[in-house]
Formats: structure tokens, sequence, C-alpha cells
């Protein structure tokens, strides 16, 4: 047998346990609500396409997370690695943002909600373009800005860490020998100080990422929210229906740990030579 | 008569410390080295032989007095004087190739070009069949080896050494140092050598300049007249040897007695 196999085996113990134990427990609670049976949520794992307590199919459900999780990223991202770089290359930009930074990140991006929805209410991206009707506006009116907003608080501050850090902790002596090869400052920024910070700033945008899906459930229980993995959860919980929340649960972990395993394997790939230097 | 290349003229430098202190580094130091000079600086560690190869190379600066280079005032880093560290100079996610073209390519040369000069450049150190690998692919003195044909790719009028050969073990040393004397004596380039052994300073340099510590001053500059590749069974090897070595450990002992005076070596 193989390491990789071998390795493979080992990782499937744990969960064979806890299917068990989980399996064992609903037998003798016997109640659905407290805990329906593994049985009944593979059921409705197994056919991801299906209308669910008329909400759309745990599929679609999930597609619309997605998009919303990714439109508040994208915006943590543009923002977040400039100004991560920035603040990492520049003390005057350091000094001039971190203390005021610094008092925001400590806020869960739930605590942000009543603030959020003071100030945008149910507007969505429909709203803010001016799209009244069609298939355009019912994509678009998904797209709350509460929503997206706490996504992007979520995601920010994971992604400006460690832009600031990857910057930050560029080898000194890179620096000197690209200066004493002719290297101006437009050449160290982009040949030496990019590539060196990228895996520390690829490093946040994974942490980044996992934590705007993890903020999606409180994003998406806001009002106005009618979709979404996070809302079928809570309006699950509503009408007793227990294994519908498990369902939900099982896909936000599942989705969540794949796109974290795509940036891991982006990073294996991608910076090898950091770990493998020195 | 050879011409004169770098001029330092009575150069001192202050550091801050973060408590608000200050501590001389150099005080007062003057040097000419002409072209084609090959010379070791030696001297206690925190004499502050590395911050006065920083300031030539213009990657710091003098808190009094300056260096002239070729009668120009260095202030900046120059492509003229290229400079090999100890280790840690080479990108780690570029291949050997392109890190020995890397000053071509930011004097905006093509990228053929770059690497056609940067794989001559591996041939003269022997490397040449590593051109595709990545630097944590190869040993400590291969390394410092594509650390010396990058800076030789850039085709400096002088090659500043930082104590390059530090961190390699005995043996791979003492092969390197024969390596860049056949190179210094094909390319005639003028160097200045930092290091903080003896041996090394005899075996290369035509000329020896030994610092004392406690502000970094020259003690004493030494002609080494011995034809190369030099002997070290030599018994004027091993006088010379003996007697810069003596230098040192007066300097060491007299640093023990005013061991008030902070010093700091930089890097």
């Amino acid at each position: 047998m193989t390491k990789a196999k071998q390795g493979f085996l080992i990782s499937l113990i744990i969960p064979l346990i806890f299917v068990v134990v989980w399996w064992v427990c609903a037998l003798r609670v016997n109640n659905p609500v407290i805990l329906p049976e593994v049985k009944q949520v593979f059921a409705l794992l197994s056919k991801p396409t299906e209308n669910l307590i008329s909400m759309g199919s745990l599929l679609s459900n999930i597609l619309v997370s997605l998009i919303r999780v990714m439109v508040g990223y994208i915006f943590a991202v543009i923002v977040a690695i400039p100004l991560g770089i920035m603040m990492g290359y520049y003390s005057l930009v350091f000094n001039l943002f971190n203390n005021f930074l610094g008092l925001f990140r400590p806020i869960p991006p739930l605590a942000w909600v009543p603030l959020v929805l003071a100030w945008f209410g149910v507007a969505s991206f429909a709203t803010l373009f001016g799209v009244e009707e069609g298939q355009l506006y019912i994509w678009l009116s998904n797209l709350k800005l509460s929503m997206i907003f706490i996504i992007f608080v979520g995601a920010f501050f994971p992604i400006l860490t460690s832009s600031i850090y990857g910057v930050r902790s560029v080898n000194k002596t890179l620096i000197d020998s690209a200066q004493v090869l002719g290297a101006n400052n437009r050449d160290i920024f982009r040949k030496i100080l990019l590539p060196a910070a990228a895996p520390s700033i690829v490093n946040g945008m994974r942490i980044g990422l996992g934590v705007a899906w993890m903020c999606l459930v409180s994003a998406e229980m806001l009002p106005g929210s009618i979709s979404g993995v996070g809302y079928l959860i809570t309006h699950a919980y509503t009408i007793a229906h227990t294994d519908v929340v498990i369902a939900g649960m099982i896909s936000i972990g599942v989705v969540g740990a794949l796109l974290d395993c795509l940036f891991r394997v982006f990073e294996t790939r991608k910076f090898k030579w950091q770990r493998l230097s020195r | 008569m050879q011409e004169e290349v770098i001029n330092i003229k009575s150069v001192s430098k202050v550091f801050k410390t973060e408590k608000g202190q200050c501590i001389q580094a150099l005080n007062s130091v003057s040097l000419r080295i002409k072209e084609n000079d090959f010379i070791c600086v030696v001297g206690p560690s925190g004499c502050g032989k590395s911050t006065l190869l920083r300031i030539t190379a213009g990657l710091e600066q003098a808190s009094s007095g300056h260096v002239l280079y070729r009668g120009s005032l260095v202030t900046r880093p120059d492509r003229r004087l290229g400079m090999v560290f100890q280790e840690y100079s080479l990108l780690p996610w570029r291949t050997v190739l392109d890190n020995v073209g890397l000053g071509l390519e930011f004097a905006g040369k093509p990228v053929k070009y770059c690497r056609e000069i940067a794989f001559k450049y591996l041939e003269l150190v022997g490397l040449e069949n590593f051109a595709s690998s990545y630097p944590y692919e190869l040993s400590g003195g291969m390394r410092q080896r594509v650390a010396i044909a990058r800076a030789l790719a850039n085709d400096p009028d002088v090659l500043l050494m930082d104590e390059p050969f530090g961190a390699l073990d005995a043996h791979t040393r003492i092969i390197l140092q024969k390596e860049l004397l056949n190179i210094w004596e094909a390319n005639r380039k003028t160097i200045v050598f930092v290091t903080h052994s003896v041996d090394e300073a005899i075996y290369l340099s035509d000329r020896i300049v030994v610092m004392s510590a406690g502000p970094g001053s020259i003690k004493e500059i030494i002609d080494v007249n011995m034809p190369r590749p030099r002997d070290r069974a030599n018994p004027a090897y091993g006088k010379l040897s003996a007697r810069i070595l003596d230098m040192l450990e007066e300097e060491v002992a007299s640093q023990g007695k005013n061991h008030k005076q902070y010093r700091r070596e930089v890097i």
C-alpha cells in the first residue's frame, strides 16, 4: 500500500466513528427534531437538485451563497491587498492606518449587523444599479448590500494583516542585492517585493475566504434574505426541519473545505520554493 | 600607473539604537583603492568592516566623510559597484539562470540576451548544468558561485564582497578561493573583500587592511608580496598569518578592558 493511500484510509477512521456514534444516538433519542437519523440527512444530500421545504434546491441555495461570498470577498481582496502592501512598504501609510484599523479588527462581523441594516436596509445591487425587473433583477436583488458588507468585513482583516506581514518580512538582503544590481524602485516592487510577499498574501486570501464563508450564515440571517444556505438553515430551524438544518451545515462545511483545498493546491504548486528554501 | 578607483575619505558612521544611544561604528576611515587591486579587509567582529563595505556600495550613508568612485560621490547603489553578500541573496522563486541575468534585466536588456549572457557566466563558475535549477536545490557553495556569477554578469567595475565564503565549510571555502582568484586573473576586476579569516585574506589579496574596533578604524595596511598561487606551507605565509593574528588578538584584549564601549556590527 502506498503512503498516500494509507494516509487517506487513516483520515477516514474518525469520520466513520462519528457517523456510527450519530447513528446510535439518533436511534436512542428517537426524535427527528432533536437529532434526525443519518439516512434521513444523507437522503437530502444525495438529491441536491430537489426542492426543499419550498425554498428551492440545496444546490441552487449553495450557488446563491457562493456568489454572495465571492462578491464580498472580491471587494475585500481589491481593497485589502493594495492597502496591505502600501502599509507594509511605507511606514508613513502604516502609521496612518494601523491604529485606526486596529480598532475595527476585534469587532466580529456579526456586531455590524444593526448598523449595516440601518444604513443599507434591504437595498441590493438591483437598487444600486436601478434594475427593477426581469431575470437580472432576481439575481441582483439576492446580492443585498448588507450581506456583502458583512462578508467584506470578515474577509478584509486576514488579507490585510498577511499582506502587511508578507511585505514586511521580505529578506532585506534580497532588496539590497537588487539595488546593487541596478534595480530602480519599480523593479524592486515588481520583481522582489511582490513575488517574495506573494505566498503570505495568498495565505491571507485563503484564510480570508474561510472567514467570509463562515460569515455567510450571519449575513443570510438578515432581513430581506430569501435564499442561500444560511437562510435555508434558519428557515428550516423555524419550521423544525432539523434534517435540513444538518444537511445545510454539512454543505457549508464541505464547500468551505473544498475552497480551502483549492487554495492549498495552488499554494503548494506555485510556492514550492518557499517550502523548500532553507 | 594604476588609476584610483575608490577613494574612501575620512568616513565615520554613527548608529542610533532604539533607546536613542549613539554607537560609533566607524571613525574617520580613509582608504584608496587602485584599479585591479585585490584588497581584503580583516578585523575583529564588530569593527564595522561590513558597514564600511555597505557605505562604499552606496547602501548606507556615511555620517561624515564620503566615498568617491572614479572621482564622483557615491550616494546610492550603482551597477558599476557590484556586491556579493554572505548568503540568502538569490531570489528563491527564480531559476539559477534567471537569477544570474537579474542585473541585465534591470538594465532593460531583452530576455533572450539576459539568458545568453547569464549562461556564459554560469559556465565561468562551472554551473551550466544547473541553469534551470532553483537555489534551494543547490549546496551553499554552489549558491555562492551563482551569486558571484550574478555580480559578474552585470560587468561591474568593482566587486565588493561581504564575507562571501563566511557560511561555507572549510573545504568548499578553499575551492571557491581558488576559483575566485582564477576569475579575478581572467577579468581583472577591482575587488574589495571583507572577511574575518586571516588565512583567506593572505591567500587572496594584494593588500590587507587590518581594522581595529571600538570605534572601527584602520590599524594597519599590509602588502602581501608573495607570488600567486600562494603556498600555505610557505614560512612567510605562516609568519604573516601569525603577525596579523597577534594584531587582532591585541585588539580583542583591549576591547575586553574597555568593554563599556558598545559596538555593534550591522548585518
